[in-house]
């Protein structure tokens, strides 16, 4: 399936290459080269190339490209779905994927691919069941291995391999024996220029981190299930369960893990918690333009509004903006036009503006279209569909474990039409 | 560094090597220096050793054969990591001289008795065909025998080699499709893709097309679903179609994948259903690939190619979700390509208007090369729904005032398009048209102008001639395809009104005559042979007329996924729109299906639902003295469940062996159901509910034995009120956890009513009468199954007794080790006993049988025809377990066993002698 792998950084240098069958000349790199010039933006390069002999199926993480080339029929989704799964994985043993640390633990990086892929088909990629295979470098453990001339490589077969639980490591000890839940909830939204809402939808995912001694066996209930319109799940969940009783079960993998993610239903009104009041023209024939923004909050349930950041891809002409926010502040980014105005937290009682001219290139037409602006803010606890935990039950094990439950509602792709 | 004696220096050396392959620096020099430390005691050198040679071995393949006896002794080792991995590294190197010794170590690694190395094994099938294709055939064989594999691990694996070295051999699979089925969802979410596309071809080769009374689905995409569905109704009453169970079986499996975090999974799914299922079930996976779209923007590229495709042929699927296909101004411009040609395709008259008001703010976009898409698509909605063709054009037509160039030029071409279809009405269009000549520089565009100018002059006699006196000024100035349409449009006009525009006519000709490009100079000379008259003008020119100014038929605007659906979905080639190498047609379905008693499977016991539950065995069992324990637990299915699928009514599958299933109470619901259901078909026969299958474990993996099992009453239908218990010990692995032997039990409603509620309470473990003699099972547990029915409940007392026989896994010895390990356990251990042999059982074979029945032992090879051995460790402490029955003449026989445990050894005795005697 997967031949080779090559890994590319932003200035396109081919800084690692790893091959699972016979070895692919990395000059097949160069059709990507081609690709990537053709594109205008770095995420517009294809997916999938075509090469006379070869496939290049690549993905863009951390300004990376992770370029990987096939020779026969495979689903592309595939082979981007695991090149996805390692940089994951790399992210999670350094901390970073970036092009830096994978150079210093280059090791490290071939036996993980080593054991990800067979013959380039995906063996181990299970992260509890690799940090067994293969310790993550901490500076602790790389001092006592220096010491006592031990390994990081694990001699027996993770026991997780075998079983059917093959995503949690047995012999898992804890002192603090602790589950924490984060419920993060996204609203993508399209605000059109009359601030109605054109469409907006909220995704959802749970996130754990889950450090239990044993074997435990978790049940998670809700208070209101049917909201969950589309769910997607871990391995680890009983779906049975869930298709009966609305209730999560399962024995979860250690560590952090992403339990869950879900879909509330479109039928439901969406609740959008900002609004924005705009105000942006260009007048024919002058060099100037007006630019006028004020944020406010709107169905937050008393909650505050934090870390909002607003940014806005100004129209070409623009040459500067001279603004003036009432909180926060802006930066305007001549080159790639861009405009991002943080402005912190929403206090109801004075809304934040920014209002100011924009100066255009003189003699040019006016701009056509208008700037659509994005809005990225938190809630802190609360989940703008109301999704509520009702409990977390433990079996299989004797000692009570610490239990924490927290909410917050982020902004997704929520964007204003102007 | 190599060579010191210390590991850390080789590892030190050996980790700037790897990095040196890495960074693509070649480090073949150091090949001799490497190789000897193959057989290096420190495992991480080792690894980096294995990676080097990998990588090397082909250009040094003499050298390489100094390590190949290391992995040889790997192969044997007793760690199943050492195991596997010596077997990974010895297929990996693509030496061709060692062909021979590869398939020898695969063969004997796909009877190892860890599925982990026989899951190596599967990956290394592949490896060795690519390196020799002539192994096919034996390869086959040994696909075929993995294929029968039971464990989920290999399952995956399997499949994968199946595809890449004998794809075409789909009769393999009929066995073991139920099986695949049900193993399904407890199979890695990469064996899971490479299963369900693999199934996805099969299937379309042994079912009947399940949509085949509703005729072509293309032609009715016109029709509203409703419609269709009723006349997809009307017809299916004329000519009933019965899906087959083993369909539906797939379809059911598959369906709680599309749940899966692994896209691939999920897209494996939909295609899944996509291709096989019924028109009115396909719906289910819009959801799903609609939630992929939230991923990283290379899945979303690669799902709304699936769905363009998808929403060509099924539209209705998708039109719920349509809002989730509006295109954000962040969006990567492939992406916006690809929704709007989702959008497009999902436009109908209903929400056309929601649509185009869409594509209004688009246009306004900064990205250029997504508005000139976006007014191509308004084109094709245009096309597609008459009623708002005016509204479109009249939209367009505006945007010819566009400042940006490309816009304009987008629109030109656009319009022409649509102005083919009914030009007798917009001659104020061409009119306008024709105005922007002047200003439009894209040559596309003014080339397009051009062409309806020509082709329509006589809606506009006025302005044609004068478009013409402009262009020849401009003539020499233009671009290629701008004079071509030129010489076209004066030839147009010299047919039409040669008296205004003869002498242009010409002039333009003249011009053209002289022009750099051969292909205008041989257009013109054509030209005017065929429209001036002259004398030796053949009868061509009185059909010019014919000729330039025939009725063109109006273009289709078509999408570019019009006819991607005959590649399979999700597949590389679908995606490029080509064949890749390797890719599988997806077969049509047949005309009368197959036989579909190929793929049934003798299975003795029809169970219907499987569930599981584990008891722990916290050690000590084996202790003579200790106090024994056992924990049971009543939450039931703690390790081992998983959503299952695995309730297969009737087929008589094999879902005996997986060992999925879920909390009994729930598996009650789906009973209930099933009951409903039941009765309705059987007219109050009494109803057979299979419920639960208890897995009480206490060992570790087994290796499944051929022999057949064993039932045991555990509950009497009478005692049971209805309700009987049948046990055996089912000898599979389980491995949840290690120390322990599986039980399974059946349980049978004999009874009319339901039985609710059925569960285990109160595991206790008393310590009675024969403890002392009996220890390791005794009446361990006494399992109290309480029965609610109809608000009644009622509890059973109930113990499992395994016989000894029960409380061991075999295993694999060769003659010589099986001499050496009795050598060491002679004397105490030693019990021999004479016996007579049963009348039906003096063969071979027979023997073999039953000795096997009474106890979960494996035989050894042996040389001699008059004796049989056999082999087995027992459960916790692990102690070994040989059994050697040597025949002599008229029945005699001699029975030994040698064993460290004494007490298990006469135990084992007195079972063997009586399944022998009787």
């Amino acid at each position: 399936m997967i031949h080779s792998l090559f890994l590319v950084n932003a200035s396109g240098d081919i800084f690692l290459e790893k091959h699972w069958k016979s070895v692919v000349s990395r000059s097949v790199c160069d059709y990507f080269f081609e690709a990537q010039e053709r594109a205008t933006e770095p995420e517009n390069v294809p997916p999938v190339i075509p090469t006379p002999h070869h496939y290049l199926i690549s993905v863009l993480r951390h300004r990376i490209y992770f370029v990987a080339v096939i020779q026969s029929e495979v689903p592309p989704l595939f082979v981007i779905e695991f090149l996805h799964r390692v940089v994951d994985t790399f992210q999670d043993y350094f901390g970073v994927c970036t092009e830096a640390a994978i150079k210093d633990n280059v090791v490290v990086v071939y036996e993980l691919l080593e054991e990800m892929l067979d013959n380039g088909f995906p063996l181990a990629t299970e992260s509890n069941i690799l940090k067994e295979l293969i310790k993550p470098p901490t500076i602790l453990r790389t001092m006592v291995n220096t010491i006592t001339g031990s390994t990081n490589v694990g001699e027996q077969l993770p026991t997780g391999q075998l079983s059917v639980v093959p995503w949690r490591r047995t012999g898992v000890k804890y002192t603090n024996n602790e589950a924490y839940f984060d419920v993060v909830e996204e609203i993508d939204a399209i605000i059109d220029k009359s601030g109605s809402t054109i469409t907006a939808e909220i995704q959802g995912v749970i996130d754990a981190c889950v450090k239990l001694t044993g074997m435990p066996d978790l049940t998670l209930s809700f208070m209101n299930p049917r909201l969950l319109d589309d769910v997607s799940f871990h391995p680890c969940v009983r779906f049975k369960r869930w298709e009966a009783e609305r209730i999560l079960s399962f024995i979860p993998p250690d560590g952090n893990f992403r339990l869950l993610s879900y879909h509330v239903s479109s039928q439901n009104l969406v609740a959008i918690p900002v609004y924005v009041k705009h105000n942006i023209t260009f007048r024919e024939g002058s060099s100037q333009g007006r630019f006028d923004l004020t944020l406010g909050p709107k169905q937050t349930m008393g909650k505050a509004v934090e870390s909002v950041l607003v940014s806005s891809q100004l129209p070409r002409g623009v040459l500067n903006a001279n603004l003036n926010p009432s909180q926060g502040t802006y930066t305007f980014d001549p080159v790639t036009k861009m405009l991002s105005w943080d402005v912190g937290k929403i206090n109801p009682q004075k809304l934040p503006s920014l209002k100011g001219t924009m100066s255009l290139q003189a003699g040019a037409s006016k701009p056509d279209e208008n700037p659509s602006i994005n809005i990225q803010f938190k809630i802190q606890q609360m989940a703008i569909s109301g999704l509520k935990v009702n409990r977390l039950d433990m079996y299989g094990e004797k000692y009570k474990p610490f239990k924490g439950i927290k909410y917050m509602t982020k902004a997704g792709k929520f964007q204003v039409r102007t | 560094m190599l060579d010191s004696n210390k590991d850390s220096l080789k590892l030190e050396a050996m980790k700037r090597i790897v990095a040196m392959i890495a960074r693509g620096k070649n480090a073949s020099d150091l090949f001799p220096a490497v190789v000897k430390n193959v057989a290096c005691k420190n495992i991480e050198v080792k690894k980096l050793v294995y990676v080097y040679l990998v990588r090397y071995a082909e250009e040094q393949q003499d050298l390489a054969l100094l390590s190949i006896s290391t992995f040889q002794r790997g192969l044997k080792d007793p760690n199943q990591l050492i195991r596997a991995s010596a077997l990974r590294v010895l297929s990996s190197i693509r030496v061709t001289i060692i062909v021979p010794i590869m398939m020898l170590a695969i063969k004997e690694a796909a009877s190892d008795m860890s599925p982990y190395v026989r899951k190596t094994a599967a990956h290394a099938i592949p490896k060795l065909y690519s390196l020799d294709p002539e192994q096919k055939d034996q390869l086959i064989e040994v696909i075929e025998k993995l294929l029968a594999d039971k464990t989920t691990l290999v399952a995956g694996s399997v499949v994968m080699a199946f595809e890449e070295v004998c794809p075409e051999r789909i009769d393999l699979i009929h066995k073991n499709y139920r099986k695949l089925c049900n193993l399904l969802i407890d199979v890695e979410e990469w064996g899971q893709v490479v299963i369900i596309n693999m199934l996805t071809r099969y299937a379309r080769t042994q079912f009947l097309n399940p949509n085949i009374n509703e005729g072509s689905g293309g032609d009715k995409t016109f029709y509203g679903s409703d419609e269709d569905e009723d006349e997809d109704e009307e017809e299916k009453e004329k000519n009933p179609y019965v899906m087959d169970p083993d369909h539906r079986l797939l379809l059911r499996n598959t369906k709680p994948l599309l749940q899966s975090r692994n896209a691939a999974v999920v897209m494996a799914v939909a295609q899944l259903y996509f291709h096989l299922a019924p028109k009115a079930e396909v719906g289910v996976i819009a959801k799903a690939l609609v939630r992929l779209l939230r991923s990283h923007s290379e899945v979303q590229y690669v799902v709304l190619q699936n769905v363009a495709t998808m929403t060509i042929k099924r539209r209705g699927m998708f039109e719920p979700y349509l809002k989730s296909f509006y295109i954000r101004s962040t969006d990567p411009t492939q992406i916006k390509v690809l929704k709007l040609e989702v959008l497009t395709n999902l436009a109908n008259e209903t929400n056309i208007s929601t649509i185009l008001r869409e594509f209004q703010t688009y246009i306004k976009s900064m990205d250029k090369d997504f508005v000139a898409a976006t007014i191509q698509a308004i084109g094709r909605c245009a096309t597609n729904i008459g009623e708002v063709r005016d509204t479109c054009l009249n939209g367009l037509v505006q945007l010819l005032s566009n400042r940006d160039e490309l816009v304009v030029a987008e629109s030109v071409v656009v319009i022409k398009k649509l102005l083919q279809m009914q030009p007798e009405k917009h001659s104020d269009i061409i009119k306008h048209m024709a105005k922007l000549t002047d200003n439009i520089q894209v040559p596309m565009a003014r080339a397009s102008i051009l062409w309806l100018i020509g082709e329509y002059c006589e809606h506009v006699p006025k302005i044609a001639p004068d478009v013409l006196r402009k262009m020849a000024k401009s003539f020499t100035n233009e671009e290629d395809i701008v004079k071509l349409q030129i010489i076209n449009l004066a030839a147009k006009l010299y047919l039409t009104n040669s008296k205004q525009t003869k002498l242009l006519t010409q002039y333009v000709l003249n011009l053209a005559k002289y022009d750099q490009n051969y292909d205008i100079r041989d257009r013109a000379r054509f030209i005017r042979q065929l429209i001036v008259p002259t004398e030796k003008s053949g009868a061509l020119s009185k059909y010019a007329k014919k000729l330039f100014l025939a009725l063109k038929p109006a273009p289709v605007l078509e999408s570019p996924f019009k006819d991607r659906d005959h590649f399979q979905l999700g597949s590389l080639s679908h995606l490029l729109n080509a064949k890749a190498g390797g890719y599988q047609e997806l077969p049509d379905w047949p005309e009368a299906a197959p036989d579909p008693s190929v793929r049934n499977v003798e299975v003795k016991d029809s169970v219907r639902a499987v569930g599981t539950v584990t008891f722990r065995d916290t050690g000590g069992l084996w202790d003579l003295q200790g106090p024994q324990k056992v924990e049971g637990k009543s939450d039931s299915a703690s390790g081992s469940e998983s959503g299952s699928g695995s309730e297969e009514s009737g087929s008589g599958s094999e879902s005996v062996e997986s060992e999925e299933g879920s909390e009994s109470e729930e598996e009650e619901e789906d009973e209930e159901e099933k009951n409903k259901k039941k009765k309705k078909k059987e007219l109050k026969k009494p109803v057979q509910e299979t419920l639960t299958i208890l897995h009480l474990v206490l060992c570790l993996q087994t290796i499944a034995p051929s022999s057949a099992l064993k039932n045991y009453e555990l509950l009497h239908r009478i005692t049971g009120e209805g309700l009987s218990v049948e046990y055996c010990f089912s000898r599979q692995p389980f491995s949840p956890d290690a120390n322990m032997v599986a039980v399974q039990m059946q349980f049978t409603n004999n009874a009319t009513s339901d039985t609710k509620n059925l569960h285990m309470e109160d595991v206790k473990l008393q310590s009675g009468m024969r403890v002392k003699e009996f220890p390791e099972i005794g009446d361990i547990n006494v399992a109290v199954i309480k029965n609610k029915r109809s608000r009644s409940c009622s509890k059973f007392f109930v113990s499992i007794q395994p016989p000894v026989g029960e409380l061991m896994r075999p295993i694999f010895l060769t003659e010589n080790e099986f001499k050496k390990e009795q050598g060491q356990l002679m004397g105490m251990n030693e019990i021999t006993e004479k016996l007579t042999l049963d009348a039906k059982c003096r063969n071979e074979h027979a023997i073999v049988q039953r000795v096997t029945t009474a106890a979960n032992l494996s035989r050894v090879p042996c040389g001699s025809d008059k004796e049989c051995r056999f082999a087995g460790r027992t459960v916790t402490s692990s102690s070994l377990v040989l059994v050697t029955v040597a025949t002599k003449e008229e029945g005699a026989a001699q029975l030994t066993v040698n064993c460290e445990k004494m007490l298990i050894g006469t135990m084992l005795v007195k079972d063997i002698l009586l399944a022998l005697t009787q």
